[in-house]
């Protein structure tokens, strides 16, 4: 065999062995060069993308949400403050499979169908390594069980975060408004940048009117975390701007007060200080617990407040549009007086109806269901203010008509929105012949002026607007528009100067006169007032009819007796040389003005004569 | 040094061969010696860091570094000549425990690589990276190089062999680790060019039915993942991005020891073991990598002119295969936690943490010390 002939050759094999071992180095040497090209890609050419990607990885923008102002009453008691609740969120980045964590959650604690549809929202809107929050409102005992699972649930978090607390509850509840969790319109509505790391806005009243001001300016912080979440330390923070306190008009003795004299009626107090515009009181019975908007209102409670027959959800004080009834009277008669239609001495027959010259239609005064006569054969103005005689108000409606009887009972803020600084408020109605057209697409009827001069047929008016036109009337035609907020970070906020109603003072003096007899005289509507009284208050009472509830579909039988029964409506100011307050107050189906009236006198005691009042 | 007569062994009777040097005395190859002590100090520096600061690892790292130079001078001792006795029952002894692995091992992680002997647990393909070419070596080193067709077949099969059981347990970085440490045997005996083109093509045309048959989906998985990290960013891409964020945000002067973010905030998985040379890279940049590099290739230098100074076959072919195969372990280390290559649990040779790789590896270093040191010895015997 050719092997056993050829014998092996060290030299050959130590030439052959020499060329793979320069091969193997040239090998080597080339693949060497391969991996340090790479390294050099890396760590010199795309330098600067690794290190931001590296920064990026443990380095985090974590925005630090603001604390929300606080709101005072003018006394210095805390309305709205913030207290501590934690919230458990999640860093999607974190987590390696976010639904076996939320499986994992939902076995420690109760996270609600709701929770995770925000959840999921949010999720699509976050910022890289932003934790997203999932659940509000942990319990002592749902952050304990949490901790000891925390090596298991990489990327989930904790937060203390300061909520809003309302410790007067449903007491205020139609004067703040609430704030509640940032939903979808909003989010789109808000600027992003501002609200990072926030999850509370203002919805309603007070605290949506001042979000501006009450949310504050956010801060952030680049904080390092490990790859676990773990933030390690803080590199660099812009503190946040808390926002500003609010300090309102309002008192909470007057508002108790108001709230206590309603009881469980439904109705709503408004009362101002004409000096100043400030709002003393806004209440609107039944109320609710503000509170339970905070976090997201469970359904049921929520269905609960929206279904209830009382409406609670509806603030009746500035969203409520009634008829004034003979709560106008006063301002009526002051147009008269100023139109120069009436005088104080000039005066109507009454023989208990009203008929427009040419018609048969009787229009029938209150009195003659009662007494089956009129209030006196002749009555004056000063009569037929504090007895409320209709008759005299149907002739000088009818004298004055209607678009005059608009020109000159607009400045006292009918038919249009106060500017009272808060939310939903609405405007009412002060009819024209133009608002007819415009708004019924109908000519007026003469016939429709006689009930409009005793704030019937179309003229709507809210409890607001029937606060501010006594304040005007009290304040001899000072006009301003009613505030809430009193200062803002101990700057006080004046009230808005509106363009003065200009009157002759003894007309001012000779429509009070009638209002002071409302109270204080013989046969004053409200003389029952003037019970052990210590000052002397100005008053009008007022009884609108109840056409029908709109509001509620169902009602059940003993309800519906209860709900046809006239609204009671009661204006008033106090003390009458120099008013300090003047009120609105109506009762829904209070039945007539008594209902009213004494709810008038506890608030305008409280205010005068303090708590003992 | 006495090279220059080592080269001529029949001047045997010259003053310097009659005084042999203490590191001759006892088989130490002073130069590979130092380097080695460089690189397993310098590997301790960087996985005092990467362990998260703890002196628990380094002293349990030091303890494995203890055992395994002691391994390598007792290896050094062996004569060559009783390796090659010792290699055909070795390579059967081998190839006998791997067979045991495949009916009674033990496991973990869904392989199957480990004996059970007692107490003891004991990873025969680990043995199998220094018994293949000790054996392919044996099977050629009588025969005339380079080795004729029929020879280059029985020499492929003694390799291929373990390879397969290895891979079945499965275990595809060891398996590809002892293909190549045979392969570099024939490699380095001679083998004609067209085996290696052969071989390169036949490589090539089996990627496809590889790809189908052979690899498991979780070996497809990290073969796509390294093309495309991004697609599983949290998942199997995250050790890649992660360790080629580490390695690219070190820049070339490095964060500093202890101070690569990467790797101290635990974004980097595996830092102290198969990933450390991103810890590295983070930390002493391009700068560290250069000098991992020039130690790495001047122990490549100092193998490969061990090899080319050996007298015997035997001896010229175990020291190219086993500078080769340490070179495998640097690249294919390197080239993975970089992307370059898939993700194979190949350690970075002497730096990484564990005991394993490093005993086989110095073991190796031992074999070539005896290579280095082995002329002498047989010039004294002739």
């Amino acid at each position: 065999m050719p092997q056993h002939i050829t014998l092996k050759d060290p030299h050959r094999e130590s030439r052959i062995y020499s060329a793979r071992t320069v091969a193997a180095i040239a090998i080597v040497l080339a693949l060497l060069a391969v991996i340090l090209t790479r390294y050099y890609a890396l760590q010199i050419t795309e330098y600067e993308t690794y290190r931001t990607q590296s920064d990026r990885n443990r380095v985090q923008l974590q925005p630090l949400p603001p604390k929300r102002g606080l709101i005072y009453d003018r006394n210095g008691v805390l309305l709205a403050d913030n207290t501590p609740s934690f919230i458990l969120s999640i860093v999607r980045e974190r987590v390696s499979d976010l639904d076996a964590t939320l499986t994992a959650l939902q076995g420690l604690l109760p996270i609600s169908a709701g929770d995770l549809e925000n959840f999921q929202k949010k999720l699509q809107r976050r910022r890289p390594y932003e934790a997203v929050p999932l659940r509000f409102r942990l319990t002592e005992d749902e952050r304990a069980r949490l901790a000891v699972n925390r090596y298991r649930l990489p990327g989930v978090v904790v937060d203390a975060q300061l909520l809003r607390h309302y410790p007067h509850g449903a007491l205020f509840s139609h004067a703040l408004g609430y704030v509640g969790r940032i939903n979808e319109r909003e989010a789109f509505e808000l600027d992003e940048s501002d609200y990072r790391g926030t999850f509370h806005v203002g919805k309603v009243g007070v605290e949506k009117y001042y979000e501006d001001i009450l949310h504050g300016e956010v801060g952030y912080q680049n904080v390092e975390s490990n790859a676990h979440g773990r933030v390690l330390r803080v590199l660099e923070r812009h503190a946040p701007v808390p926002g500003a306190d609010l300090t309102l008009h309002l008192d909470i003795r007057i508002q108790r007060a108001a709230v206590e004299a309603l009881g469980d009626r439904r109705g709503a107090v408004v009362a101002i200080d004409p000096l100043t515009g400030g709002v003393l009181a806004l209440v609107s019975t039944p109320g609710f617990d503000t509170n339970l908007f905070v976090n997201g209102i469970s359904s049921k409670d929520y269905s609960a407040l929206r279904d209830s027959l009382d409406v609670p959800l509806f603030n009746r004080a500035i969203q409520g549009q009634y008829p004034p009834g003979s709560t106008v009277k006063p301002m009526m008669g002051m147009a008269g007086l100023e139109s120069g239609l009436v005088t104080t001495e000039s005066t109507v027959p009454d023989p208990g109806w009203y008929r427009l010259p040419g018609d048969s239609r009787r229009y029938r005064d209150w009195i003659l269901r009662i007494r089956g006569t009129g209030h006196a054969p002749r009555v004056d103005l000063n009569m037929a203010i504090a007895e409320s005689c209709d008759v005299y108000f149907y002739d000088l409606a009818r004298r004055l008509t209607i678009d005059r009887m608009h020109e000159y009972m607009s400045p006292y803020g009918f038919g249009e929105r106060t500017g009272v600084d808060t939310t939903s408020e609405r405007s009412g109605v002060l009819p024209s012949t133009r608002w007819k057209r415009e708004a019924m697409g109908q000519v007026w009827y003469p016939g429709e002026t006689i009930s409009a001069g005793i704030g019937q047929g179309y003229v709507l008016a809210t409890p607001m607007q029937l606060a501010m036109a006594t304040s005007v009337l009290a304040s001899k035609g000072q006009r301003k528009t009613p505030r809430l907020v009193s200062s803002i970070d101990g700057e006080p906020v004046a009230a808005p100067l509106l363009e003065p109603l200009v009157a002759k003072d003894e007309h001012w003096l000779a429509v009070y006169e009638g209002m002071r007899e409302v109270v204080h005289g013989k046969r004053g509507t409200a003389k029952y007032l003037s019970k052990g009284i210590e000052y002397d208050m100005a008053g009008k009472t007022g009884t609108a009819q109840v056409i029908g509830i709109a509001q509620n579909a169902v009602y059940n039988e003993d309800e519906v007796a209860e709900r046809h029964r006239h609204h009671g409506l009661f204006i008033a100011f106090a003390p009458m040389e120099a008013p300090t307050i003047a009120v609105a107050i109506i009762v829904e189906n209070g039945g007539g003005s008594s209902a009213a009236a004494p709810i008038a006198r506890a608030v305008i005691d409280t205010w005068l004569l303090g708590e003992a009042g | 040094m006495g090279d220059y007569v080592r080269q001529m062994p029949h001047q045997g009777s010259s003053d310097l061969a009659e005084r042999p040097s203490t590191a001759m005395r006892f088989h130490i190859d002073v130069p590979l010696l130092l380097l080695l002590l460089a690189l397993t100090a310098y590997g301790l520096f960087v996985l005092y860091s990467a362990s998260g600061q703890s002196m628990g690892a380094v002293i349990r790292q030091g303890r494995y570094f203890a055992v395994a130079y002691v391994i390598m001078i007792l290896g050094a001792q062996v004569s060559l000549q009783r390796y090659m006795r010792w290699a055909p029952w070795l390579y059967l002894a081998g190839v006998g425990t791997l067979l045991a692995v495949m009916f009674f091992g033990v496991g973990a992680k869904g392989a199957q690589r480990w004996l059970q002997i007692g107490g003891f647990r004991f990873q025969p393909s680990e043995i199998m990276k220094l018994v293949v070419p000790m054996a392919v070596a044996w099977y050629l080193a009588d025969r005339i190089l380079p080795p004729r067709f029929k020879f280059v077949l029985i020499a492929l099969a003694l390799v291929g062999l373990p390879a397969l059981l290895i891979l079945q347990q499965p275990d595809l970085g060891t398996a590809l680790l002892i293909a190549a440490s045979g392969l570099f045997v024939l490699f380095m005996a001679g083998i004609g060019l067209r085996y290696i083109f052969g071989a390169a093509v036949l490589a090539v045309a089996s990627a496809w039915p590889a790809w189908v048959f052979v690899l498991k989906d979780y070996q497809k998985q990290r073969i796509l993942t390294m093309l495309d990290p991004e697609s599983d960013k949290l998942g199997a891409g995250w050790n890649i991005i992660q360790s080629k964020t580490a390695i690219g945000s070190g820049g070339w002067q490095g964060k500093g020891w202890m101070q690569g973010t990467q790797s101290q905030l635990d974004f980097l998985p595996e830092s102290h073991t198969d990933f450390i040379i991103a810890v590295l890279a983070e930390e002493f940049g391009l700068r560290g990598i250069l000098m991992l590099m020039s130690l790495y290739l001047l122990i490549l230098l100092r193998g490969f002119w061990i090899g080319l100074r050996a007298q015997t076959s035997y001896g010229r072919m175990m020291a190219g295969s086993l500078t080769l195969t340490f070179f495998v372990y640097i690249f294919v280390n390197m080239g993975m936690v970089a992307g370059l290559l898939p993700v194979v649990g190949v350690p970075l040779p002497l730096v990484s943490a564990g005991g394993t790789s490093v005993v086989t590896l110095m073991a190796g270093f031992g074999i070539l010390m005896a290579v280095s040191t082995e002329k002498r010895t047989v010039a004294q015997g002739m």
